[in-house]
């Protein structure tokens, strides 16, 4: 049974139109639309690298049905930043050494973008709880909490400046 | 010629060997624009999906394609009778069959491949293929797969592998003896990137090119080739972006499976595998059972160690024969061991196939000489620390296969280094919060909220290892690398080319340094990695910072040596004398210098070399003789919280020091550690693959525990830099030891704060479960 929807994804109004419809948000992000930033890993919600943003909630997209999602605005890591001009956050896996192979990666960056946005200062256990269902293998997380870190006290310290110069 | 008079830089430059320039996939990565082997596709490219044998032991006796064929989008099905070249394969033996056609070893065994239109149709057809079986009965128990009872579930034999090793005074006794039998679970690589691969045909279906995620594309290519009865130059593999790899990726899993399904449609074919079908698609770490008695003086030095291991290779043998090599070559650990008599077995059985994991034998063995030493620590009545530091190996030691350790060799620093490290400042359970209410986050249990912090006790616990570095037994193990000067609008380029696998280690950020490094030219390029130049081996056994880093600097080397050639001729220097310094060329004559990268302009040097570290020997029947290249050290000290009621854990700290030879990233190196003592945490409390009768229990992420965020401490680390003379670049490999050591660390702090707590728990065995502690 197929039948046309639209998905609003990272601002932009995207046909789906081969798709069937209990297709999970992954596969048509994936196959149908070409984004190709989240990655599915587990499919069945436990290791985030499918994590998405739908009306800025946190969701694994693997587990959404991709037609329960029309008329709500879907973010991707794509609808992050604009392409080479990566986000504070994106910048700071970079340069924190929190990205080995980069498979989570992606999943990560909203998960941390949602985490920071939501609580500008986290503790560093409010971290990991926050960021519990994102499972990375590679690094054992000690520099993608660093980075989470460094976001913080830079965006602290920019929103000082601001208010000390106005 | 401009003459720039400035000071010798002392540091390096960014960008430069030492320092921890960022990863040049960083940004495509955090983007999502990077293309792993999962993302890859093409136009008019069919899916292709494996038919798996859902039985341990059992003989086919027919298989019916017809109803599959009628599926709509089957567009092709192969079986064993579709394998034009060598009907199996295998790393070291060619064991395991392309597709299973008489008999099915295990759980997942692949019988037939099917390629559709898209995937719901594949899967539809797949299931539409019968199978009929005449069931047997499995061979699950590795004892009796040695003891030869049992007939061979294989033509090749039940025993793998036995070797046996003799060294010193086989009589020799000590005054304390103590015994212990270790049993160390199956544990997955779970790399987040699932196998994944596509294959194009060439037009006139004599030749192929395979992109794959992969941990070395020349073996690959190899294995590839003769299954397809293709000579291996019209074979081409390209490495498809690697999510993660801990040495999953070392056999076969889908590639020849892709490349039949693509010759037989004359149309691209992609796979790719779900974690369930991952889980049954690749080699696991062996599961081993290993007893183990020390002979020691009644001051705590080892005087012998006796020992009997055995491996359960599962259905195919794998590495399993090099896994087995390692565990009981390096059963002393990094202490001296004057004596021993060890016997050990790789064995098949019908379990699923195991073979290389991160670590490689050396995790095995040492679970079980570190427990060891805490029990020798009890029964001499010295603390575990300073049995460790008593019997530290040393440079010249011998092993016991009476090789020398020539490499620079400091446990006693690694240990001192990690005895330093503060430990945790926070109080069981943590500090309070604000409110004065406990966190429970930091109680075992956690989020589960089940711990009594008035249960609550605290251990502290040692863990040591040794691991050989590179391939070993007289393995001709070699790594290739280009390296040319390419003029550009802005300047001159290196190019460097090789076929290493990044899976994720960092070599892509490794290899520009060392060509900055060498040519003092900033700018460097790395081109495809593909099989379009020589081997760089296997992405595994620590090897590839030495051997392709080693292959990339001798290659700089030798472009470097030419370009001082010319330039000396064209100034009247003597090329001999001349240096890179920062990125100058200095004539230390005259004191004059030249900016490399201006030097180089129109140059077009071009050089492909290939490095080998010295030759190691085969063991003899006694296991004696030189296998190993070079070793590696590594300390950890675990602080762990116990409920002992409730078998709960948490592991609150991990120190380590370990022996680097040199940091040339920094950065990397902490990532390697961190994350391999992730892998260690897992064996050591949560990570098992569970088998029932030969059948897998947990095959996917919410059965299969792996550490997240909340399970994994703080790791503190001090980097021991004593640059090892042996290596090219003063480096050893840095991936494999923090997951060694790690692991009985974790389970010595469990048994610390049982002991404190009165409970008496043998803990025996790793995965250390609830019920372990508990019951």
């Amino acid at each position: 049974m197929n039948e046309i929807f639209t998905l609003h994804v990272n601002g932009e109004a995207r046909e789906v139109r081969d798709s069937w419809l209990g297709e999970n948000l992954l596969d048509v992000l994936r196959d149908r639309l070409g984004l190709m930033g989240a990655k599915g890993a587990c499919e069945q919600g436990e290791c985030g690298s499918c994590s998405v943003l739908i009306d800025d909630e946190l969701v694994c997209s693997c587990l959404v049905m991709a037609a329960s999602a029309t008329g709500q605005a879907i973010t991707t890591v794509e609808g992050v930043a604009p392409a080479g001009a990566p986000s504070d956050v994106q910048q700071a896996f970079v340069d924190a050494g929190a990205v080995q192979c980069g498979f989570c990666t992606p999943g990560l960056i909203m998960a941390v973008h949602d985490l920071l946005d939501r609580t500008p200062e986290p503790g560093d256990t409010e971290i990991r709880e926050e960021l519990a269902g994102n499972v990375c293998r590679c690094t054992g997380y000690g520099r993608i909490i660093d980075a989470v870190q460094q976001v913080a006290v830079a965006r602290r310290s920019a929103s000082d400046a601001l208010g000390a110069s106005t | 010629m401009s003459v720039i008079d400035q000071p010798v830089i002392a540091t390096p430059r960014h960008g430069a060997l030492g320092t921890s320039p960022t990863r040049p996939d960083g940004v495509e990565k955090v983007q999502g624009t990077y293309a792993f082997s999962s993302d890859i596709s093409a136009d008019g490219s069919l899916f292709g999906v494996t038919l798996r044998s859902p039985h341990p032991y059992a003989r086919i006796l027919s298989i019916d394609l017809s109803a599959a064929w009628k599926v709509d989008g089957v567009q092709a099905i192969v079986t064993a009778d579709d394998v034009p070249g060598q009907l199996t394969y295998g790393l070291i033996s060619q064991d395991q069959p392309v597709f299973a056609s008489d008999l099915v070893r295990y759980v997942g065994e692949p019988i037939a491949a099917l390629a559709a239109d898209d995937p719901e149709a594949a899967r539809r057809g797949i299931e539409a293929i019968e199978v009929k079986y005449e069931v047997l009965t499995p061979l699950l128990d590795a004892d009796e797969a040695i003891n030869g009872k049992k007939d061979p579930i294989h033509p090749d034999g039940n025993v793998i592998r036995h070797q046996r090793i003799v060294h010193g005074d086989a009589a020799a006794t000590g005054e304390v003896i103590i015994e212990g039998t270790y049993e160390i679970g199956m544990q997955d690589q779970a790399f987040l990137g699932l196998e994944a691969a596509i294959a194009f045909p060439d037009s006139g279906g004599k030749g192929i090119e395979l992109h794959v995620a992969t941990q070395w594309l020349h073996e690959d290519r190899h294995q590839i080739a003769a299954c397809l009865g293709f000579d291996e130059e019209n074979v081409r593999l390209v490495l498809g972006g690697v999510g993660g790899a801990f040495g999953a990726r070392e056999d076969i899993s889908l590639q020849v499976h892709c490349c039949l399904l693509a010759l037989r449609v004359s149309r691209p074919v992609r796979m790719a595998y779900s974690r369930g079908e991952s889980f049954l698609g690749h080699v696991h770490r062996h599961p081993a059972s290993i007893w183990m008695r020390h002979h020691a003086t009644a001051d705590g030095e080892i005087v012998k160690i006796d020992s009997k291991m055995v491996f359960d290779g599962g259905a195919y043998a794998s590495t399993s024969s090099a896994v087995l090599i390692n565990a009981i070559t390096l059963a002393q650990g990094p202490y001296r061991c004057p004596n021993a008599v060890i016997d050990g077995w790789a064995v098949r059985t019908n379990h699923l196939p195991c073979g290389a994991m991160r670590g490689f034998g050396a995790v095995q063995a040492c679970f079980a000489y570190e427990s060891q030493m805490d029990k020798l620590a009890v029964a001499c009545g010295i603390d575990p620390f300073d049995i460790r530091l008593r019997n530290a190996m040393t440079t010249g030691d011998t092993l016991i296969t009476g090789q020398p350790v020539l490499n620079v060799a400091p446990v006693e620093e690694c240990l001192r280094a990690t005895s330093a490290l503060p430990l945790p400042d926070e109080p069981v359970g943590g500090f309070l919060l604000s409110d004065g209410s406990q966190d429970v986050m930091k109680l075992p249990g956690g989020a589960g909220r089940t711990a009594d912090m008035g249960d609550v006790v605290r251990g502290i616990g040692w863990g040591v290892s040794i691991k050989n570095l590179m391939y070993s037994e007289a393995f001709d193990d070699y790594a290739t690398a280009r390296c040319r000067l390419v003029d550009g609008p802005d300047g001159v380029h290196v190019h460097l080319k090789f076929a290493t696998s990044e899976v994720g280690q960092g070599f892509v950020t490794l290899a520009p340094q060392i060509a900055r490094t060498v040519l003092g030219i900033d700018a460097v390029e790395i081109d495809p990695i593909d099989t379009q130049v020589g081997s760089a081996g296997s992405t595994s056994a620590s090897r590839q910072t030495w051997m392709s880093g080693g292959a990339v600097n001798k290659a700089c080397e030798a472009v470097r040596d030419q370009v001082f050639e010319q330039v000396a001729a064209s100034n009247g220097w003597d090329a001999a004398v001349l240096l890179i310094d920062g990125t100058d060329i200095v004539d230390p004559t005259s004191g004059s210098r030249l900016d490399a990268a201006g030097a180089c302009l129109g140059l077009n040097i071009d050089e492909t070399v290939e490095y080998r570290h010295p030759p190691t020997t085969e063991i003899d029947e006694d296991g004696q003789g030189d296998p190993h290249t070079a070793f590696a050290f590594v300390a950890h000290r675990a602080v762990v919280d116990v409920d002992p009621d409730l078998g709960l854990i948490k592991v609150v700290q991990i120190a380590t020091a370990q022996d680097v030879g040199r940091a040339l990233n920094p950065l990397s190196v902490i990532g390697q550690i961190e994350g391999g003592i992730a892998q260690g945490l897992g064996l050591a409390v949560m990570e098992e693959i569970v088998q029932v009768d030969g059948v897998i229990r947990n095959g996917n992420f919410t059965d299969y525990l792996l550490p997240t965020f909340l399970d994994m401490p703080p790791v503190l680390a001090t980097l021991i830099e004593q640059p090892d003379p042996l290596a090219p670049l003063g480096a050893k490999g840095v991936g494999e030891p923090p997951c060694i050591s790690s692991t009985p660390a974790v389970v010595a702090a469990i048994r610390d704060a049982l002991v404190q707590a009165g409970v008496d728990a043998p803990l025996d065995r790793v995965p250390v479960r609830p019920a372990d502690i508990c019951l």
